[in-house]
Order: C-alpha cells, then sequence, then structure tokens
C-alpha cells in the first residue's frame, strides 16, 4: 500500500466552514440559521460549530469561507461595535455593524476568503439582513450564503413569501437548512436558530434527527 | 570615494528570497549526493478532555525526521501558566517557540491584571498570533485549563481559527484518537475515566498512525493542581539485549570498575590554605 508523506489534511488545507448560512426578515425582527460542519479537507474537524456569532446583543452574523478569516472578522467587529457603541451611548445600528464587516471584507478582499451575512434588530429600522459578499454591502429581504446555498436557491425563491411572521421565518429557514445539509458534502451536523426582535434574542438548537425530512430514496 | 545607493520603497509582506537560495543550495548538494535536513515534524496524536473537576492533555512522545524517528521521547505537553498547559503538533519548532512566546506573554499581562489567567486569553493570544502569520506557522495546538470560570478545552489550527469544545483531538493520528472519543467519551467524567479514555486514544493513535508512537505522556489539570504525568504509560519499552552465552546484558553500564587500572603508588599532600578576606557583594535588583 502507498505511504501518504503529505501528511494530515489540516496541515495543508485550510480549515473552511463548508457551510449553509441564511437570515430572512421579518415585520419586526429577523431569524438566523446556520449548520455546523467544519471541515479541513475532506475531515470533518468540528461537527458542533455554532457559525452563528453575535457582534452585540440584537445584532447576529453568520459565518462562511475559511474559519480562520470568518472568526478574524467578527471578533474584530465584535471589538469594533463595543468601542462605537460606547462613543453612541446607545445601541449600534445593525447597518453600522454591516458596513464594519464590508469595509475588513473590501479592503483585505485579495487576502481574505470569507463571506458573512449580518442581521439583527435596531429601534430605528426593526429588522433587518445584510450582504457582504466581496466587499459590497446590500440589504436584502433574505440573504443565503455558503457552499450549501447554491443547492437551495431554486427552493428559497419559490417558497419565499412577503409579509411571514416570526414562527413562518423559522420554519422556513429550518427547512432550507435541512435540504442544503442533505445535498451539500460540506454542510451538515446539527442546525443552529437564532431569532431576533424587539423583546430579546431566541437561540435554539435542531439535532440531527429532528430536522424536516423531504424526498429521500 | 562615493558609494552610489538605490533607494528602494521598502515593500510590506515577507520576502522570499531564500527560497530561491535554498533551491540553489538543495541542487547542488544533490548533485554531489547528499540531501538537505528536513524541518523536524512531531508526528504526533494529542487530545484533550474536559471531566467533571478539570482538563486531562495527552500527547504521544515521538518527533519524526520524515520517515525517520528523531526523537523517542520528546515532551509535547508544554507550560502555559500555572492553570493552563498546550499540547502541540505540527513543526515541533513552531510550536515550541509559540508556547513558549504567549506563555511570556501571558505571565506579563498576570502581573498587569493582578489575576490567574484565563484560558480564553491565551486562546486569544495563540489565535491572532497564528492568523497574522497567515498560516506558516505550522502549530496545530490542544489548549486546555481551568480558571475562574472552570475548566475550558480549545483546538487552534494553523491558519488561527479556534473551536471550543468537550473533547478535541490534532495531529495525524487525530483520527484514530477521535474515533475513541465519539464511542466513549460522556459529560461529567470523574478524573479516573477521563485518564483511561485519553490514555486510550493516544493508544489508539500511536498503535494505528505511523507519524507517532512511543510512550503517553498525560496532563491532568484541576482547580489550584496540576499532575504532569510523564510517562503515564510506557506504552512501547525497548527490550534488553542479552549475550546468551555468557547470560550478560549487552547494553548497560559502560564505566569502568574500580581496580581496572592496577595502582602502583599513592601520594595525597593536603594544601593547607589561610582565609585571608571575605567580602559579600550584593546584586543591584532596583
Amino acid at each position: 500500500s502507498m505511504l501518504k508523506e503529505t501528511g494530515p489534511e489540516w496541515l495543508s488545507e485550510e480549515v473552511k466552514t463548508g457551510t449553509t448560512i441564511i437570515a430572512i426578515e421579518f415585520d419586526g425582527g429577523v431569524v438566523l440559521g446556520s449548520d455546523s460542519r467544519v471541515s479541513a479537507g475532506s475531515s470533518v474537524v468540528n461537527r458542533v460549530m455554532n457559525k452563528l456569532s453575535p457582534l452585540h446583543d440584537k445584532i447576529y452574523c453568520a459565518l462562511s469561507g475559511s474559519a480562520a478569516d470568518a472568526q478574524t472578522i467578527a471578533e474584530m467587529v465584535n471589538y469594533q461595535l463595543d468601542v462605537h457603541s460606547l462613543e453612541i451611548d446607545e445601541d449600534p445600528q445593525v447597518r453600522s455593524a454591516a458596513t464594519l464587516v464590508r469595509n475588513i471584507s473590501y479592503k483585505y478582499k485579495e487576502e481574505l476568503s470569507a463571506h458573512l451575512i449580518v442581521a439583527g434588530w435596531d429601534r430605528k429600522n426593526k429588522g433587518q439582513v445584510f450582504a457582504t459578499l466581496n466587499g459590497l454591502l446590500t440589504r436584502q429581504p433574505f440573504a443565503v450564503g455558503g457552499s450549501g446555498s447554491s443547492y437551495v436557491y431554486g427552493f428559497v425563491d419559490a417558497e419565499y413569501r412577503k409579509g411571514m411572521n416570526k414562527e413562518e421565518c423559522q420554519q422556513f429557514v429550518v427547512n432550507t437548512l435541512s435540504l442544503a445539509m442533505n445535498r451539500d458534502g460540506s454542510s451538515g451536523g446539527v442546525a443552529y436558530i437564532v431569532s431576533i426582535d424587539e423583546h430579546g434574542t431566541e437561540e435554539k438548537v435542531i439535532l440531527g434527527n429532528d430536522l424536516p425530512t423531504f424526498f429521500d430514496q | 570615494m562615493a558609494t552610489l545607493v538605490m533607494s528602494q520603497a521598502p515593500v510590506g509582506g515577507f520576502s522570499f528570497e531564500n527560497c530561491k537560495r535554498n533551491a540553489v543550495l538543495e541542487g547542488e548538494a544533490n548533485k554531489v549526493g547528499c540531501s538537505m535536513p528536513a524541518a523536524r515534524k512531531t508526528g504526533t496524536t494529542i487530545c484533550g478532555v474536559v471531566f467533571k473537576d478539570g482538563v486531562v492533555l495527552g500527547a504521544d512522545t515521538r518527533a519524526t525526521e520524515g520517515m525517520i524517528v528523531a526523537d523517542k521521547n520528546c515532551s509535547k505537553i508544554h507550560y502555559i501558566s500555572p492553570n493552563i498547559y498546550c499540547c502541540g503538533a505540527g513543526t515541533a519548532a513552531d510550536t515550541e517557540m509559540t508556547t513558549q512566546i504567549i506563555s511570556s506573554n501571558l505571565e506579563l499581562h498576570a502581573l498587569s491584571t493582578g489575576r490567574l489567567p484565563r484560558v480564553a486569553t491565551a486562546n486569544r493570544m495563540l489565535k491572532q498570533m497564528l492568523f497574522r502569520y497567515q498560516g506558516y506557522i505550522g502549530a496545530a495546538l490542544v489548549l486546555g485549563g481551568v480558571d475562574c470560570n472552570g475548566p475550558h478545552l480549545y483546538s487552534i489550527y494553523p491558519h488561527g481559527s479556534t473551536d471550543k469544545l468537550p473533547y478535541v483531538t490534532m495531529g495525524s493520528g487525530s483520527l484514530a484518537a477521535m474515533a475513541v472519543f465519539e464511542d466513549r467519551y460522556k459529560p461529567d467524567m470523574e478524573e479516573e475515566e477521563a485518564k483511561q479514555l485519553v490514555r486510550d486514544a493516544i493508544a489508539a493513535g500511536i498503535f494505528n498512525d505511523l507519524g507517532s508512537g512511543s510512550n503517553i505522556d498525560l496532563s491532568v489539570i484541576t482547580k489550584g493542581k496540576v499532575d504532569y504525568i510523564r510517562p503515564h504509560d510506557e506504552a512501547n519499552k525497548k527490550g534488553v539485549r542479552v549475550n546468551e552465552l555468557e547470560a550478560m546484558q549487552l547494553t548497560g553500564d559502560y564505566k569502568y570498575k574500580r581496580g581496572t587500572t592496577g595502582v602502583l603508588t599513592k601520594l595525597v599532600t593536603p594544601l593547607n590554605l589561610e582565609l585571608v578576606e571575605e567580602t559579600v557583594h550584593t546584586m543591584d535588583t532596583s
């Protein structure tokens, strides 16, 4: 048998979060969802990673792409937002958080390979979802990202309706994640759901066998 | 005589000039039939587990240089602070130096805060340094310790990403060790159970991975106490070579016994020295 001289994958392969992430606005808040698989090559190095990272009490971001780059951006923006909210002496706007993420993503776009979706609730504009792919900043009713998102563009485009309430949004997110996790090799594990509205932030975990099932021959 | 000096604007980033030089040197060495020494990697199986009162860290003790074992008993569990230890896999020099740098900075930080250092602090310092070097520092670490917030365990990858988990494995033997953990890990284990689990996980790496071997080192960290058990298990003890004819050990004492060299005469002359002056110089520590 051939001896593999190249050594363990995580030394040469960068740790990527593979991933399916999604965020959606509803009247009064947002719902974010992610899978939990972190891979290095074909090896799963963490099967329970929570990719929904808090930037502030009512602002979260969803991580995808290179694990190191995404974690670093989220931690930097968390720090910058803390300073900013102390300076303005009130809770920061979601647009401010998204702008901070976008500024880093744009300035270092050649060096970084991570995509963060920023979503949250603030008093001025209620629930908002921002995409920051490649350094742009755009507000969207919903956003999907990560390697698993390619498999569910059709589903989200067909199933999205304006004016869904919180429970319908949570179901929409869970269904999307479940479908993507079933088809994308780099997504899997458990599903993390975060719902943010003016009353607070609610974090939920849905274990593998509790996820909704679809056609699965 | 005036010298012409070309001033070049300093270019940021890494300079890879020496890579060209190394390639030329390697070519010349190969022409005469020699080869360049390879950076020593630790092959390795390292792992950690959180149990009821703290964390248990484990490591094998083999260091490899290509396919040769360079060190049969190297220590892969590094000291970070009295309550935090770190196992290292990857390039041996990188793990050694990185842990020493962070250990030093953490001690200064602890003196500044006046508190026992936290594991999350060590994690942040390590990940920020590794990210800064964009993966060129080949250090993959398992960081564990007990602080004011309880026991914590982190895995840190060369590019700077970290995971906080109840059980982690790293190194070429990580898949074998993880298989043991996924089978037998339970939350809130007792100390003996946790030690046995870590021992078995490292053993799985040692016996099923070519890059890991020799003995099993353990480090049990609890609130206020660290048990650095090296070795915990001499899983690969070297056999004793015996000369069958004379039933004598072939490997053994190389000291000559007293009487091997015959003594003809002996003359002892004591040197009487007189104490003239005694002074003590104190070191200026201000």
